[in-house]
């Protein structure tokens, strides 16, 4: 089969029915003034217009997933004793999810380092990542706080996908990335696409020069770690953060998550969400010891861990995808572009021996 | 580790036994229900677990007994927040949950034929005593080891019904101390630091292994220090604010540093290099 094909506008529809079919397919729906990703309703179009407010995370890692469940009986031979019976929950199913941006779809190559290491197979997370496929949308233009490029990546990324679609006349390019992806293309539907591809160079070469130039983020991670102890700097770069979490839950490489239990009666569930590191509770001990006790030591860690930390562990990764919705969303205006450019800055300075020359 | 084993599904476990210490810390003796995989659990001293109260939800303990005496594995855990306090309420017979052995584990084969001062503070005490008991069970390994354990008062002193047998015996120099004078004690009485210079162990050849709450550490590192133990000589276990325990869920990292998979031991030396967030 052909790696490249022709998907005319017109038959858009029609090709989502068909995946529909097959699998369970998840696709950007407008929300009031939101889009977000949902369950495909033939009734309604998907709304590809821009990109969605929060990306498709929650598609192989669910904002609240059982992974549990426990049950308490009386133990016939001793009616005095509980027993408990426990059942791992494992996810089913195959999924596409149509219309992600490729800094969307990159997003889980971070979590791929982690939850799907040689050290470490997070069961859930590989079945749910293994069985879903990703159609992604190449962007035409960077939006307002578009910064993909300065993570290494850009506007027609295909890391993550499994087809990328580039925008043509009078439909898409659709590029099979890899195996699965492919065999996604074999639709009748599809039309062979080999003379569309100068027009799709053009296209990606055009979104690519639509962005700004690029700040290098190579001196970043030692910068944070250089500017760690420096709390005036991190108080004033959070002064603004209200700590409301909107940036992790947004965010399509955060990870950070929590596990409770919840019961019913006899019956109880293990459950584990996703969490906020910005809260003062994320890190709290029970002794009333909270080792990021200010708004300051949290955003610092989050900023930390992403452009620092994760890439000292990762090979030079960066754990950002550059997409921009923490900047777009948050109600204060904290800018994380300006608060590394700031961290490298400062660094900058203080090894030459002066503090004043900063960014922000 | 295997593809095939989930790693947030604990082993269940059954309490033989519970002893209660102080006012606020119970100790829990448990047996995984798997006979194949108790006879297989492996762990080395310093070791954590993370314990299941079901429908309360799971916390970090260190199993405090050591990998020579396997026939429970021991827990002892201080009443302080919905976990432990459910925990508490668990007696013998009752049901847990058992995630272990996650993270490192003290540097025990680097002290054979050294000398060891354990110094210990409150539930801190935990974490020494799989090391202690490990070292006693083979002690021609090592060299002099001597005991400081410290608690607020008598009652707050855990582990009550084996410090006898610790003051009692001649390959073990055991020193207590309170921290104010009660009625029908006969030990020390002072804070651990000061107690630690009048002891004056010597540095040379000799590692100090501490854990104790955050103000007990600071002065007692101040001491060692004055003592003469360099700061690799100076070993201790972290505590912090756990979920996963194999690290991923964002809580307990120090920088680039997972404390559930890359401590919960570390040298002082190895802490001064971390970024300043305990």
């Amino acid at each position: 089969m052909e790696s490249s094909m022709y998907l005319p506008e017109a038959s858009l529809d029609a090709w989502l029915a068909e995946l529909a079919s097959s699998h369970e397919l998840i696709v950007p729906r407008r929300e009031g003034d939101a889009i977000v990703f949902g369950p495909y309703d033939p009734s309604v179009s998907p709304d590809i217009s821009r990109d969605a407010t929060a990306p498709p995370k929650s598609s192989v890692f669910p904002a609240c997933e059982e992974i549990m469940r426990y049950t308490s009986v009386k133990d016939t031979d001793d009616l005095s004793k509980t027993l408990v019976h426990m059942e791992e929950v494992m996810p089913s199913g195959s999924r596409v999810v149509f219309g992600a941006r490729p800094c969307g779809t990159r997003g889980f190559t971070v979590y791929d380092r982690v939850f799907d290491a040689p050290a470490m197979h997070d069961p859930y997370y590989v079945a749910r990542r293994q069985s879903t496929l990703f159609v992604t949308l190449a962007c035409s233009e960077a939006g307002s706080a578009c910064f993909c490029h300065w993570v290494g990546s850009g506007p027609a990324d295909a890391s993550g996908s499994d087809v990328l679609l580039v925008p043509v006349k009078g439909g898409w390019l659709a590029e099979g990335v890899s195996d699965k992806g492919r065999e996604l293309l074999s639709s009748p539907l599809l039309t062979p696409g080999e003379k569309y591809a100068g027009e799709a160079k053009a296209a990606k070469a055009k979104a690519m020069e639509s962005l700004d130039s690029a700040a290098d983020l190579k001196p970043a991670p030692e910068a944070l770690l250089a500017v760690f102890d420096d709390m005036e700097f991190w108080n004033r770069m959070s002064a603004k953060c209200i700590s409301c979490g909107a940036c992790t839950y947004l965010c399509p490489t955060c990870y950070c998550f929590n596990i409770t239990d919840e019961n019913k009666g006899m019956e109880g569930s293990r459950l584990r969400t996703w969490d906020n590191c910005m809260s003062f509770q994320f890190t709290l001990e029970a002794s009333g010891h909270n080792p990021r006790p200010t708004k300051a030591h949290r955003l610092k860690n989050r900023v930390g861990h992403k452009f620092s930390y994760y890439p000292g562990l990762h090979g030079g990764a960066i754990a950002c995808c550059g997409c921009g919705r923490c900047i777009k969303s948050c109600p204060a205006g904290v800018d994380i572009r300006q608060i590394v450019l700031a961290a490298m800055d400062r660094a900058k300075a203080s090894r030459q021996g002066n503090t004043t020359g900063e960014h922000a | 580790m295997s593809c095939s084993v989930n790693p947030y599904l604990p082993d269940m476990a059954t309490v033989l036994e519970t002893v209660q210490e102080t006012p606020n810390i119970k100790t829990f003796r448990v047996r995984l229900d798997n006979p194949d995989r108790m006879a297989a659990f492996t762990f080395q001293p310093g070791q954590v677990g993370q314990l299941t109260s079901f429908g309360a939800g799971e916390s970090t303990f260190v199993i405090n007994s050591p990998p020579t005496r396997m026939d429970y594995l021991q827990f002892s855990v201080m009443r302080a927040g919905e976990v432990t306090s459910s925990l508490h309420g668990l007696k013998a017979g009752d049901k847990v949950g058992v995630r272990a052995p996650l993270g490192n584990h003290f540097p025990y084969e680097s002290m054979k034929g050294k000398d060891v001062v354990f110094i210990g503070g409150g539930i801190g005490m935990a974490p020494l005593r799989t090391l202690l008991l490990f070292m006693l069970d083979n002690r021609k390994d090592y060299g002099s080891i001597s005991l400081l354990y410290g608690a607020r008062s008598p009652e707050d002193m855990a582990f009550r019904g084996e410090l006898p047998e610790w003051l009692s015996r001649s390959d073990l120099n055991t020193v207590l101390t309170i921290d104010r004078e009660a009625p029908g004690w006969e030990h020390r009485v002072g804070l651990i630091p000061n107690v630690l210079r009048e002891m004056a162990p010597k540095a040379e050849n000799c590692v100090a292994i501490t854990c104790g709450p955050p103000i007990m550490i600071k002065f007692t590192l101040q001491a060692l220090k004055e003592l003469g133990f360099a700061d690799d000589q100076i070993v201790t276990t972290l505590e912090k604010r756990m979920k996963c325990g194999v690290g991923l869920c964002g809580r307990c990292n120090i920088g680039g540093k997972y404390v559930c998979v890359d401590g919960p031991v570390f040298t002082y030396a190895q802490l001064k290099e971390l970024p300043n967030e305990l």
